[in-house]
This record gives C-alpha cells, sequence and structure tokens, in this order.
C-alpha cells in the first residue's frame, strides 16, 4: 500500500522549474531513496512533501488522501529530519527532545519517557542534559533525527542524514535507520551518497534538474551491470595515441577513456588483464593498478545522470563544511 | 491533538530561552527607568507631573520592549532554521503565532509597570482607573507585539528588524500623542497620527490616568482592536507568502 503518491509536482520560482513534473510513489515500509547533485531538487520536493514550500502544481496524497495543498493536516503522520540540524541551541538534549514532543500534544510524562528512551538509543545519555550548541556534529545529527521520530510518526523524511559528520557516526546513524525501518517507519531518504542509498534503500530514484531520471528498485537497477565484467586500469606515461591504439587490438571490448591515466575496461565476458597489461607496457605505458570494479548503483547513477559521483561528494561536503 | 500542550510549550521555552535571562530582564527594567528619568528631568516640574508623564511613558516601554523582542524570537529563529521545526508541526499558524507572540505580550505588559510601579513611590495613583487603564495596557501590549511581528516578518536579519522597527518606532514617540498633544502638532503631521496605533492606546492611558483623553474610549478600544487584528493577519499572510515558499 502506498503511504505517499506523488503525481506531476512541480515547483516554479519566476521562470525556474526547481522541480518539473515529479510522480513518485512511497510504499508502507520501505526506504525510497531520491538521490541527485546539488541543486537537482531534493530538498524543495521534501520542502513541498512536508509543508514547508507550496507546490506550483500537481498532488500530494498520504494514504490516498489528498493533501497538497493543506499538508498541515497530515503532519502529524511524518517526522522530518532536515540537512541542517535545527533544534535549539540553548536547550539541552532532553528540553530539545521534551519540546518536540510537545509540539505534537504529547503529554509530560509520555515526553519524557521517550526522550529518555531515545537518548539512550541514539547513545546520547551522557550529553542529556548538555546543551545542543555544545554537542559536536555527529551528535546534534543523532538528537536531530531523534526529534523527528519522537513522536512516532508512520513515514520519516530524512534530508542528507550523513553529510558532514564522521565515519562512526554516520555508520551509527545508518545502523539505526535501518533497525527504524525494520520496526515498521516508512523511510524517504535524500542523499548524494550513492552507497548510502544503495545500502539502505529499497528504491530509488535519480532526480537531476527538477526531473527524476529514473526509478526503480536497487536489485533491478544494479541487475544489468552484474552481468557485466568491468576493469578499472591505471596506467602512466601512457602514449596519446594508446587509445586508439587499443581500440582496434581489442574490439570485443568497450573501453571508456576516463581520464589520460585511467580506462575503464567492460565486457560481457571475464576481461584478460595480462594482454592488456603487456599491450600497454609494450606501448611505452606503465600500468600503476588494475582492479575489478563491482557492480554499484553508483555505476547506473553515472551513467544515468551522467554526473561524477566524486565531484558531486566534493561539492556536497564543499557547502556542508561552509555552513 | 491537544494544541493547548504545544502552545504552553511554545511560550515557555520562549520565555526560558529569550525573555528571562538575565540581558532581557536587565532590559526590561532599565529602558523605562531610563524613559521616567530622562521625561522628569526635562520637564523639571514638581511631582505632580508624574501623572501626565506616566501614560507615554509605560505606552513607549511597551512598545520598545515588545518589537525588540519579536526580532529575536522570530527573526532570529528563522535565520538559524529552528522556525522551520515550529512550521512542521501540525498545530494551526495562526496558533503558532499567538504562541510565538503570547510571552512577548507579556514581556511588555511587565515593561509597562515598571513605570507605574516606581511612580507609585512619588504620586498619588489612587484616583487611576485601573479597569481601563490594564486592559489598554494589555491591547497596547498585543498591538505592539503585532506591529513587531509584522516587522520580523517583512525582513531576513536580526539587525534589518531592528532598524526597520525604528521606522516605526520614533515617529511613534512624537506623534502618538505620548508627551506632545496631537493637536499641538503641525497640522500637516496629524493624519498620520491617527494610522498610528499607538495614538488610540496612549489616548486611553490618558483618560486612565488623569481624564486626558481625546477621543471617546470605545472608539479607541475599537481602533486599537483592528489594528491587532490587521497586523496580525497580514504577519501571517506574509509568512505563508515569504516563509512558506
Amino acid at each position: 500500500m502506498a503511504i505517499l503518491e506523488v503525481d506531476q509536482l512541480t515547483k516554479k520560482y519566476g521562470t525556474f522549474k526547481a522541480v518539473d513534473g515529479v510522480s513518485f510513489s512511497v510504499d508502507d515500509g520501505e526506504v525510497f531513496g531520491l538521490l541527485g547533485p546539488n541543486g537537482a531538487g531534493k530538498t524543495t520536493t521534501i520542502n513541498m512533501l512536508t509543508g514547508l514550500a507550496w507546490p506550483t502544481s500537481g498532488k500530494v496524497l498520504y494514504f490516498s488522501k489528498d493533501y497538497t495543498y493543506r499538508i498541515k493536516g497530515a503532519q502529524y503522520l511524518m517526522g522530518v529530519v532536515p540537512d541542517e540540524s535545527n533544534l535549539y541551541p540553548e536547550l539541552s538534549g532532553f528540553e530539545n527532545l521534551s519540546f518536540c514532543a510537545a509540539l505534537y500534544g504529547l503529554g509530560k510524562r509520555e515526553r519524557e519517557t521517550r526522550a529518555n528512551k531515545l537518548i539512550e538509543t541514539f547513545g546520547l545519555i551522557e550529553a542529556k542534559n548538555q546543551k545542543f550548541a555544545e554537542y559536536s556534529r555527529g551528535m546534534k545529527r543523532k538528537l536531530t533525527i531523534a526529534a523527528g521520530i519522537i513522536h512516532k510518526p508512520p513515514m520519516l523524511f530524512l534530508d542528507e542524514p550523513t553529510t558532514g559528520i564522521d565515519v562512526a557516526s554516520a555508520r551509527q546513524i545508518r545502523q539505526l535507520l535501518a533497525h527504524m525501518n525494520k520496526s515498521g517507519t516508512t523511510i524517504f531518504l535524500t542523499t548524494h551518497y550513492i552507497e548510502e542509498a544503495e545500502r539502505l534503500c529499497h528504491r530509488v530514484a535519480f532526480i537531476v534538474a527538477g526531473n527524476i531520471v529514473k526509478i526503480d528498485t536497487v536489485k533491478s537497477l544494479i541487475q544489468p551491470v552484474q552481468e557485466k565484467n568491468v576493469m578499472l586500469f591505471t596506467i602512466s606515461n601512457a602514449d596519446k595515441a594508446i587509445k586508439e591504439r587499443l581500440i582496434s587490438a581489442f574490439p570485443h571490448l568497450t573501453l571508456q577513456f576516463l581520464s589520460d591515466e585511467q580506462i575503464r575496461v567492460e565486457s560481457a565476458e571475464q576481461v584478460r588483464v595480462g594482454p592488456l597489461v603487456h599491450f600497454m607496457e609494450d606501448q611505452g605505458g606503465e600500468v600503476v593498478e588494475a582492479r575489478r570494479i563491482y557492480p554499484s548503483l553508483e555505476e547506473i547513477f553515472v551513467r544515468v545522470t551522467g554526473i561524477e559521483v566524486n565531484a558531486m561528494k566534493r561539492e556536497k561536503e564543499r557547502l556542508g563544511s561552509s555552513k | 491533538m491537544k494544541w493547548w500542550i504545544a502552545f504552553w510549550a511554545i511560550l515557555i521555552k520562549d520565555m526560558r530561552a529569550y525573555y528571562l535571562k538575565p540581558p532581557n530582564i536587565s532590559w526590561g527594567l532599565i529602558f523605562p527607568f531610563a524613559w521616567t528619568g530622562m521625561f522628569f528631568i526635562k520637564s523639571g516640574d514638581s511631582l505632580a507631573d508624574v501623572l501626565s508623564l506616566l501614560p507615554g511613558v509605560a505606552a513607549i516601554s511597551i512598545l520598545f520592549g515588545t518589537t525588540s523582542m519579536l526580532a529575536v524570537t522570530v527573526t532570529f529563529e528563522k535565520k538559524s532554521h529552528s522556525f522551520e521545526r515550529l512550521l512542521l508541526a501540525p498545530i494551526p499558524l495562526e496558533l503558532l503565532m499567538l504562541a510565538k507572540t503570547t510571552g512577548a505580550i507579556l514581556f511588555g505588559v511587565a515593561n509597562a509597570f515598571v513605570p507605574i510601579i516606581l511612580a507609585a513611590f512619588f504620586a498619588d495613583l489612587s484616583g487611576v482607573s485601573w479597569s481601563v487603564a490594564i486592559p489598554a495596557i494589555v491591547l497596547i501590549a498585543v498591538t505592539s507585539t503585532f506591529l513587531g511581528l509584522f516587522i520580523a516578518v517583512s525582513v531576513s536579519e536580526v539587525f534589518e528588524a531592528q532598524t526597520f522597527s525604528n521606522f516605526f518606532r520614533f515617529p511613534m514617540i512624537f506623534l502618538c500623542g505620548l508627551f506632545f498633544p496631537i493637536n499641538q502638532l503641525p497640522f500637516f503631521l496629524r493624519p498620520l497620527s491617527y494610522v498610528l496605533p499607538l495614538t488610540y492606546g496612549a489616548d486611553i492611558l490618558h483618560g486612565a490616568f488623569n481624564e486626558g483623553n481625546n477621543m471617546s474610549l470605545l472608539s479607541d478600544f475599537t481602533l486599537l482592536l483592528i489594528f491587532c487584528t490587521a497586523l496580525f493577519f497580514i504577519s501571517l499572510r506574509n509568512i505563508r507568502k515569504r516563509w512558506i515558499m
């Protein structure tokens, strides 16, 4: 059963279309990922689904009921974790959670019980009475997620949940999200970490320039590349003409020259490394590395969107650190 | 959904986070005290003048207290994104903004009583009509708060809110009949006085403190209520238009 249905949702700022007629649905109990580079329309989409932005056109349905222009009525169904932690710096972790629970009408005893439980679950007991302003980035993120689920919403929206935090905290957050999903919470996630989406999501949509260019289950998306063998060669001192020579010498292979030093080799058969290395070295190149690339969602993302994933990560992290 | 729990939580949070902080308490005390001292020194007359100055000092204390606080509780929270947390809560925007402004209203009322309590030591306040003065003080606090809200949602930065507030506040000191009777103003300025809500609040207070009102109390109260309602709903419209984009 679909918990959320989005039909032709569009957001215009003047003549600029930030989101251009996106349609998708999120099933009860699934983790749905919206992946795309900066400015693709991920946050604008979340804002329209949660009541922080008015759609220009289109429809938003929760549990088959139209809430497009009255999202207020559906806000009790959702928890929202924005890309920037937005709790109150002058309140302690416990006070912040208790306050957020009160916004959903929970009584004092219930608020305190839930806040204590979440503080324990998220490993923040020692920082319980510490001011939010004094929390580390990872702790802030955890508390913000806790604040998003304190009223036990059936659906949780997470905008870039692990951006700009340390590896250990990010790992812990991913584990918590997986656990929450197992306990029945439907999760809508935006991220630019493709491997995070691959690990957490059941289905993903790729969004580029406000348009959804691909939407499917992670399994179905990876299937075509799983049947292929891919190797990545890193060479130095290569002659410029090596590209043409390689293409004519190995016509049965699909060669992609990622840079002057990197060559991606793809084949339906097992790629034989020896002849390739010998050929490259005979041509005066020095093979620094040859490694097998395992099929991943990242492969598909790059193929479908034409966007280089590392550049996308660097850009996001640069923006994240300047916040 | 128990909305009163959310309303109360927002009010208490704002009180603790902003209004009951030492700098704001001292502002709430020092500011009215300074106004009181300044006007008494300027008048240089006997203590009998206290009653004629008190309505103006009380009104101006409310105006400055409330409008200053809204720039912090609303504009600052919008800037730091914590206001979005409130917008995401399933409570009507009207109730949310009433909760956000109630703290400022109470702060304004408390500010008004600083000069009144001070005056009680120097003047006989037994002739004051408290049944008129207290509702007037509350209504002035509500109107000033909603004026502050209107300003706070019209700008993006805290400093802009403070600057924009002064654009309204300082002319009001001179144009609303707080200390200078409106009928003694140059004739071309008088129409301006009547489009400022504080004119009506000050008139009620002059009536309550020394029967010096120029208009009927009913029309003063009615006009103040109209200003309150208009400012509140214009502010809500601006929030929906500017902040829920």
